[in-house]
């Protein structure tokens, strides 16, 4: 709380400064989601409808050498509890000082080039009650500096609050048939707990079509290294779950490489566990692939891109769905004015033969609106596979956005 | 010698110099030239930033707006540096463009997604490509360098009371678009007045106009406006630029990824 109050004093002075470029901007937008079937746990239901806001302010001075960023989100789900949620996505303020660049306060980052799983992407906890697909984030209290070099480009983070993993709740869906539990405490397996500091640091450039990263991580794991039962039904099966963080340093790579129209993608990491059940364990996972674009297939001037990567982990089935598979996708691209694109695609466990498969489609209408589509679908789920849990789950989603 | 001998011989020297140059200037050297020349008088700008609103038409006559600032390096011996940063359709809001334009060589372009808050680096071989839906492609908007093209001086023609080169330019970038672009070149400015643009099977593809030139710094022509109209699907795009500022101070390191990141 403290840091937060910190953060609004430090926005407030800034806010009284002469503005040069404040302005508001952001969405507010409505939602629909629909399931084929009826649910696992008769607590779910088939139909949920949720609104969802984001304003931003940015403002910035000196030229664009200061600047301040806000982001506020807040969603209100129909039914899940954990869905109806709010989070402080920015609130940071960025300086630069010749070649150095520092930024203070909750803000986020990406790192990596893959587009179906982001492994080396770890400074920002995975807001997962937002979508599966795992692309939206929650902000993340950091004071980061970057240089610039003519040798690249090094970044420093220090992250001294941990924000925890958002998970589907009780009617919300879809979700593992065993309750994950986000409102009692989570486990923390070492001393500091979510009060630990993190620290990270990445280095990155690019020479001529090539572009690569490294980057080495010391905190807490953003993924839960375990689920702890905390209660069961009358069989002795655990019915609902907190998850257990853990300590890791974390390795990683990142690069890619175009040939012609083919762009080559890797990211690896290697995760060393430093507490808990783990300790001393190491894990490797790799996702390596090309996307390979053609130009103008119609004749015209849309695009089509096949998306094709492997996804690798050497830790055991249970923590991991991208073990062995095969991500496959189709990206249209219109280039219209409404900015028409469709994404579909499957994701391909190639032991289980159990998939995953995903259309999102999204177009503008007139200046201010943004309507998008998704349908994911889970198949080959029969019992003791990985995605047994979401059998019933395929679903629909319409968002219609109006942004300003 | 006498004076007169002196004179016949400065004389015949002269005349002698002067028609070989002419007899020996092809058309392609004379539309080479002009190209140098127009290269030469936008030389030195240093760098600008101006405000530019893109409206873009279908053949139904339905329009989109977009709004984007663009700041350019100037980059002597190479491509200018350049970054493109997006005010609106509202949903693109903050969206920017990092782009390294080279002659010969693909550009290196970086694109920056504000809401993923992630630099992607783009694979911009492709050049030909519509810039943000627009009937311009990239190529259309990079900037130009004598390098891009090899030159034909077709004739002398005037073009709505202005007198003109009109010259032949072919891509040398091979994966240009174009087979082809037909330029009129204002013959007291050597400004570009009209280009006709060819697709890659030689037909009629696009005409780019442009209008309401006014002069910076007491050297440098930009145009108010430029409209490209393309002939195969009938829609169109008319750029309007506004608030140009010339030497405002831009550095090279306002123009990296961690720059690309904090435009806004």
């Amino acid at each position: 709380m403290k840091r937060v109050l910190t953060g609004i004093t430090l926005g407030m002075a800034v806010l009284q400064t002469p503005a040069i470029g404040g302005e508001w901007s952001g969405y507010v937008s409505g939602q629909f989601r629909g399931f084929f079937e009826d649910p696992v746990d008769p607590r779910q239901h088939n139909t949920y409808l949720s609104a969802a806001a984001e304003p931003r302010f940015d403002h910035s001075w000196q030229g664009g050498d200061h600047s301040f960023d806000t982001r506020l989100f807040y969603r209100v789900d129909q039914y899940d509890d954990n869905r109806t949620h709010g989070d402080v996505r920015e609130l940071s303020w960025t300086g630069v000082f010749d070649t150095l660049e520092i930024t203070a306060g909750i803000s986020k980052v990406f790192w990596g080039v893959a587009e179906t799983q982001h492994l080396v992407d770890i400074i920002n906890q995975t807001d997962l009650v937002e979508n599966v697909d795992g692309e939206d984030k929650l902000g993340q209290p950091m004071i980061k500096l970057s240089t610039v070099q003519d040798w690249g480009i090094i970044d420093f983070f220090v992250l001294p609050y941990f924000r925890e993993r958002t998970f589907s709740g009780v009617e919300g869906r879809p979700r593992p048939e065993v309750v994950i539990d986000t409102d009692s405490d989570a486990i923390y397996d070492f001393e500091a707990g979510q009060d630990h500091t993190d620290l990270a640091v990445r280095y990155s450039h690019y020479i001529g079509e090539w572009e690569f990263g490294l980057s080495y991580f010391s905190g807490i794991d953003r993924l839960p290294s375990d689920f702890f039962p905390i209660a069961f039904d009358p069989n002795g099966q655990p019915t609902t779950v907190v998850p257990v963080y853990s300590l890791i340093n974390q390795a990683g790579i990142d690069g890619q490489v175009f040939f012609g129209d083919w762009t080559w993608k890797l990211e690896a990491i290697n995760k060393e566990y430093r507490s808990g059940r783990r300790k001393g364990s190491h894990t490797f996972q790799s996702v390596t692939g090309f996307e390979y674009t053609w130009v103008g297939f119609t004749g015209g001037v849309s695009d089509l891109g096949f998306v094709v990567e492997y996804h690798y982990s050497d830790a055991n089935k249970r923590e991991t769905i991208f073990d062995n598979d095969l991500a496959t996708a189709l990206r249209y691209v219109m280039n219209d004015a409404q900015s028409t694109e469709i994404l579909m695609g499957f994701l391909t466990d190639a032991n289980t033969r159990t998939a995953a498969g995903f259309i999102e489609a999204s177009r503008r209408f007139g200046q201010n609106w943004l309507l998008e589509a998704e349908l994911r679908t889970y198949n080959g789920t029969e019992e003791g596979r990985p995605l047994f849990s979401f059998r019933f789950d395929n679903f629909v989603q319409i968002d219609l956005a109006y942004y300003f | 010698m006498n004076i007169s001998t002196i004179r016949t011989a400065v004389i015949a020297t002269a005349v002698s110099l002067l028609p070989f140059s002419l007899l020996a200037e092809t058309a392609e050297d004379k539309g080479l030239a002009i190209a140098i020349e127009a290269d030469k008088r936008d030389e030195g700008f240093g760098d600008s930033t101006a405000n530019m609103t893109m409206e873009l038409k279908n053949k139904q006559g339905d329009t989109s707006i977009r709004y984007i600032r663009i700041k350019t390096l100037e980059i002597i011996g190479d491509g200018d540096k350049s970054m493109s940063i997006f005010d609106e359709p509202a949903d693109v809001k903050g969206t920017a463009f990092l782009t390294f334009s080279h002659a010969i060589k693909p550009d290196e372009q970086w694109l920056y997604l504000p809401a993923l808050k992630r630099v992607k680096r783009i694979n911009s071989k492709n050049k030909s490509g519509p810039f943000m839906g627009s009937e311009f492609a990239y190529e259309d908007i990079a900037s130009q360098e004598i390098e891009k093209y090899t030159y034909k001086y077709l004739r002398d023609e005037t073009l709505n009371g202005i007198d003109c080169f009109v010259i032949e330019r072919y891509p040398a970038y091979e994966h240009s678009g174009y087979t082809r672009q037909v330029a009129w070149i204002n013959k007291a400015e050597y400004r570009p007045e009209k280009i006709v643009f060819y697709d890659r099977k030689n037909t009629l593809l696009k005409t780019l106009t442009y209008d309401g030139y006014q002069q910076y710094l007491d050297k440098y022509w930009r145009a108010d406006q430029m409209f490209m109209e393309n002939h195969q699907t009938g829609k169109s795009t008319k750029l309007t630029w506004s608030d140009y500022r010339f030497r405002t101070g831009l550095k090279d390191s306002d123009f990296n990824k961690n720059s690309l990141k904090r435009a806004r």
